[in-house]
């Protein structure tokens, strides 16, 4: 412990740690901070996956399906739902989850409790409001941004050809309009995981989920710096591992860059 | 013969950002015989695109065919099922677009498209569409014909993608091709080999077209008649030989005189002047960061000379590619020259414009050949043109107003435009306020890069009237960069012709393409077409000479 | 699309013409914005004062939006915390755009070695998630106004940046710009005089959803405790502090999150149903 120390030697002095593997010690409780993050990562991560899972194939059919029915009624309820849904916060929607599955509906429990699962029920209990949760915020962006590329690429010479060759709607959009706009989608996709890691900071706290997001804000509270810097890079990592995949799949499918 | 497109009354409107609808084509009609190729002739606006659109039954987003027939073997594909329209595009009826780089899928091999029409009308297997694809390919002249469509359409050239274009459009036999002003993005040396493949195409299987343009020339060498289109009305009709020999109605013959060769400069204009306003010694300019032999990555020109007597005229002509704009920038110093000597009006010029005194700016201006991209579109024209005034002659208020009514009179604008926003000014009027600008400044030379390439061509012909004009009253003198060879004859004491960077000849402009001119020079000259039907077929050609030229063009 | 060079220009004003959503968003942002001003004017209790014996107090004559779990009047605390809410994230948002549009500007029309640098320094900015920029701010150097403050203007200003700078890089290679050069303008001249008249309706746009951003990172670190510090409240702390009354339905939570969501959702709309000519650009 070197809580003596300037805060840029602490920092310094955890930067060495870092290249040896060791990430320090908590100062509140004195463990040793990746045995604190350990099982709590794979729990965040869990979350991000279920959450990924559902969100990305639905947000890419409904913000297709909304492009290709521009202007119809189906169009303007997917627009404006979006919109009520990337203006307010993530913790109003989780409490408005709580307040309709929880105290009125009583569907759910309104905390989330790991430590206790034994059986298949309890798991979907436990995971199900946080999930619907993040679903809820994360798709209403990646909807909005599909939207907009596939508009911008029906609008182009190559699909008005594809047209005048014959081609029927559904084959102008996916032959021709959507292969076009694989680099944006995934671009829209990467952006929204990663605000999926600010809704986890939220959902986690709000759900009292054991994750890594709830572990940080603690630190916080207590100012835990070794945890707290360990946490944020875990985070950041999982920030740039994301853009670089969108990237790398935006090269790939585009022949100009190949 | 029987009719296989009968248009009656045709009517379409569209709807302006305000939300008003307009009538953009009123009352058309007209009709096209089997086998026959019929050209719709307009500048932009006369809706000739929009009508031959409509032949397909589709009608851009915005547009809406509001009234008429449009029957195409008997059927009225107005008022056809989209199903049913969807079975005849691509089928029947083929399109060739004006761009064919834009028109290809940038993300798909360019043989899944041109074969795409077999499989979306299943009427062909795609063994046998490759075939018949290739088949194509060889019969547009294509180069390897095997391998060609396994490339992606940015790795093909312009000329190739747009017979490329065509082979798609040709996939299904259809009765009825519409080309849409298909040459005019390319130069002219690859111009009449895509021309001269449509042609043979055409005939050989007897394919009824229609053909949209802007360019009598190009329209004569194929259609067999002429459809005279202006604001979305017909003004004439007829037999090619009659449009272009006898013209009928007042706007053809506008349209033919604009196209004739204009009377060479020169007339009677040749007061020598022994001093020299421009000279350019050994100039070598490009892009992209300098490499170690001191040579920027990609060099445009190479080691050019120029020399321009004071009230003289130079024209620098040449194909895309050739450095020719490269050239105005360095001269300009906009693009700074990697080295090279600029002597204007006796004293060196620094390459770099930042280096170069307000003074020496001001003699020396330069106008862009696309007026709206020139003018700041938030800033009214009285702001534009008072920048220069202000900036070089320090006017304000009363004589900066003054000044300004001047200059709108010398380019014989009204003085009203002054208080309007580029936006809401025509093509011609917005290039007329583009060299109002440079005038200002009162300089001695005037760089025109392109200056009459983006507008219509009567209107064109005026711009290049109004520049003669200014040139006699004001001293001035233009170096004149251009493609067109007619423009440049019609205002250039002198011709400087460009391939791939070099200056390959300078000559007055009556001895282009005479036979002891640079070969190049020649097939430059004789690439241009000529208002006279059977121009295209007489015209003989070495094409070994032709690929050699292409092949230094270097794509 | 030749046919549409036929049609005349219509008037000016005609083009810029707003529909009914968006002159009720506006409506709404600029009562919030009169209600930060003039909020002692209008508040009925000290904001401070336990003034109910009852705690999470329901809907009354006395007090217009219950009471929270100290039994102190929603109304009020509502309306101060507007002045927190909006003051914060309208100056947080001021400063990153300002800063950014100013920097992204000049990046665009420099170039070289100073754009490549602000740039890759702004990436780096952008690549950490503001959620997490703003605790691991917090935990270090604690939550004060000014901290809150200069920390959202900082997460929001790459943002700003990239779009300003994106939209500048377009408008430099028009040849009015280069006219400009070649005319011997300095850069100052050029930034003001050409670039932003033109970037000004698509900057005002971002303007508005930068706005949004900033009102709700703000009121999630608030929510999560490391926003603005009690006694004071903005609305997002406004609902941490009473989520105990939210299994009774409580009005204590639901007001202040009402609150948030009016103003938000009013600037996304507004934004969403502006005349097709200024969003055209901002796209």
């Amino acid at each position: 412990m070197h809580l003596n120390d300037p805060a840029i030697i602490q920092f310094l002095k955890w930067l060495g740690g870092l290249l040896t593997g060791d990430l320090g010690r908590s100062y509140s409780n004195n463990m040793p901070v990746a045995d604190l993050i350990g099982r709590r990562l794979v729990n965040t991560l869990e979350l991000g996956l279920v959450t990924a899972i559902v969100s990305v194939p639905l947000s890419l059919a409904l913000g297709i399906a909304a492009a290709i029915n521009q202007g119809t009624v189906y169009d303007r309820v997917v627009s404006t739902l979006t919109v009520g849904f990337i203006s307010v916060p993530e913790f109003l929607i989780a409490t408005a989850a709580q307040l309709i599955f929880a105290v009125y509906l009583k569907w759910l429990p309104a905390l989330s409790l790991a430590a206790d699962i034994n059986s298949i029920g309890d798991l979907l209990r436990i995971y199900t409001m946080p999930v619907i949760t993040l679903i809820l915020v994360n798709s209403a962006q990646m909807i909005r941004m599909t939207r907009a590329a596939v508009i911008e690429t029906l609008h182009t010479p190559y699909v008005e050809m594809a047209l005048l060759k014959g081609a029927s709607r559904g084959r102008m959009v996916f032959r021709h309009a959507v292969p076009n706009t694989l680099g944006p989608i995934f671009n829209a996709i990467a952006l929204s995981l990663s605000y999926l890691l600010g809704g986890v900071i939220i959902v986690e706290s709000i759900f009292n989920y054991p994750g890594i997001a709830k572990l940080m804000v603690d630190a916080v509270a207590t100012r835990d710096l070794p945890l707290i810097q360990s946490c944020a890079m875990i985070f950041c990592i999982g920030y740039l591992v994301l853009v670089t995949v969108a990237d790398i799949v935006a090269i790939l499918s585009n022949p100009r860059l190949r | 013969m029987q009719e296989l497109v009968k248009v009656r009354e045709l009517k379409v409107d569209a709807k302006t950002d305000s939300g008003r609808l307009v009538e953009i084509i009123r009352n058309v009609s007209f009709d096209i015989f089997a086998g026959e190729v019929v050209a719709l002739i307009g500048e932009s606006g006369s809706g000739k695109t929009t009508i031959a659109l409509t032949l397909m039954g589709y009608a851009r987003p915005g547009c809406r065919i509001s009234g008429g027939q449009v029957m195409f073997d008997d059927r009225d594909l107005v008022i056809l099922p989209e199903r049913e329209r969807a079975r005849l595009r691509g089928n029947e009826i083929a399109y060739i677009p004006q761009s064919a780089a834009a028109a290809f899928n940038p993300a798909k091999k360019i043989i899944d498209q041109v074969t795409e029409v077999g499989a979306i009308h299943k009427t062909i297997s795609m063994d046998q569409a490759r075939i018949k694809a290739v088949a194509l390919f060889r019969a547009l002249a294509l180069p390897d014909p095997k391998t060609i469509g396994d490339r992606y359409p940015h790795q093909v050239s312009g000329g190739q993608l747009q017979r490329l274009a065509a082979a798609m459009a040709l996939m299904s036999d259809p009765k009825l091709l519409i080309f849409d002003e298909p040459t005019t993005a390319l130069d002219v040396t690859t111009q009449i080999e895509v021309l001269r493949a449509f042609k043979a195409v055409l005939a050989e299987r007897n394919i009824a077209g229609v053909y949209v343009s802007h360019d009598l020339a190009v329209v004569a060498q194929i259609a067999d008649r002429i459809i005279v289109l202006k604001n979305g009305e017909i003004q004439e009709v007829g037999k090619t030989e009659q449009i272009i020999k006898e013209p009928v109605h007042s706007y053809t013959r506008d349209l033919i005189s604009a196209v004739e060769p204009a009377s060479l400069r020169r007339d009677g204009d040749t007061t020598q002047s022994d001093s020299t306003i421009l000279e350019v010694r050994n100039l070598v300019a490009g892009y992209g960061a300098k490499t170690d032999d001191g040579l920027p990555q990609v060099v445009a020109v190479k080691s050019v000379d120029i020399n321009i007597p004071k009230g003289r005229n130079l024209g620098v002509v040449g194909e895309s590619g050739s450095g020719k704009s490269t050239l105005a920038r360095a001269v300009a110093g906009i693009l700074p020259a990697s080295s090279g000597t600029i002597i204007f009006d006796g004293s060196e010029l620094a390459l770099d414009v930042r280096q170069r005194s307000r003074e020496a700016l001001r003699q020396l201006q330069i106008v862009f050949q696309y007026a709206d991209t020139s003018l700041n579109p938030a800033r009214s024209i009285e702001d534009i043109l008072a920048r220069p005034l202000q900036f070089y002659h320090r006017m304000n208020g009363q004589s900066c107003a003054k000044r300004i009514d001047q200059l709108l009179d010398m380019v014989q604008l009204p003085r009203t435009v002054k208080f309007r926003l580029p936006s809401e000014l025509s093509g011609g009027q917005k290039q007329r306020v583009n060299l109002a600008r440079a005038l200002a400044a009162e300089p001695k030379l005037i760089l025109c890069d392109e200056v009459t390439s983006a507008l219509d061509t009567v209107v064109a012909a005026a711009i290049i009237d109004l520049l003669k004009e200014l040139q006699r009253e004001l001293e001035l003198s233009y170096l004149f960069i251009s493609h067109d060879l007619s423009t440049v004859r019609a205002i250039c004491d002198d011709v400087a012709i460009m391939l791939s960077g070099e200056k390959i000849e300078q000559t007055p402009p009556e001895k282009i393409g005479c036979p002891d001119a640079h070969p190049y020079s020649q097939l430059l000259f004789a690439s241009v077409p000529k208002l006279d039907t059977g121009w295209l077929d007489a015209l003989v050609q070495d094409p070994k000479l032709t690929e050699a030229f292409a092949r230094r063009k270097g794509d | 699309m030749k046919a549409t060079d036929a049609i005349p220009v219509a008037s000016r004003r005609s083009r810029y013409k707003f529909n009914r959503v968006a002159i009720a968003c506006f409506a709404v942002i600029i009562a919030w914005t009169l209600v930060a001003i003039f909020a002692p004017l209008v508040v009925r209790y000290p904001i401070g004062k336990i003034v109910d014996y009852n705690y999470f107090g329901p809907i009354s004559w006395n007090f217009w939006m219950g009471t929270d779990y100290l039994g102190r009047d929603m109304f009020s605390r509502i309306i101060m915390g507007a002045r927190f809410t909006v003051g914060i994230s309208l100056i947080a948002v001021l400063i990153a755009c300002f800063n950014g549009v100013v920097v992204g500007m000049m990046a665009a029309v420099v170039g070289g070695w100073f754009d490549t640098i602000v740039s890759r320094v702004m990436d780096a900015l952008i690549s950490i998630p503001s959620k997490l920029f703003g605790l691991v701010v917090v935990a270090g150097a604690g939550s004060s106004l000014p901290v809150l403050v200069l920390t959202l203007a900082v997460i929001y200003t790459p943002g700003s940046y990239r779009f300003a700078r994106a939209f500048a890089v377009n408008i430099n290679t028009m040849d009015y710009i280069t006219v400009a050069r070649a005319r011997g303008e300095r850069l100052g001249y050029i930034i003001r005089s050409e670039i932003l008249p033109n970037i000004l309706a698509p900057i005002l746009a971002d303007f508005g959803l930068r706005f949004v951003y900033i009102v709700l990172l703000l009121s999630g670190l608030s929510f999560l405790g490391v926003g603005v510090q009690p006694p004071n409240a903005d609305w997002g702390a406004l609902v941490r502090e009473n989520l105990d009354g939210l299994s009774f339905g409580a009005p204590a939570v639901m007001f202040p999150s009402l609150a948030i969501a009016t103003l938000t959702i009013s600037v996304n709309l507004l934004i969403d149903n502006l005349p097709q000519k200024i969003r055209d650009r901002s796209e």
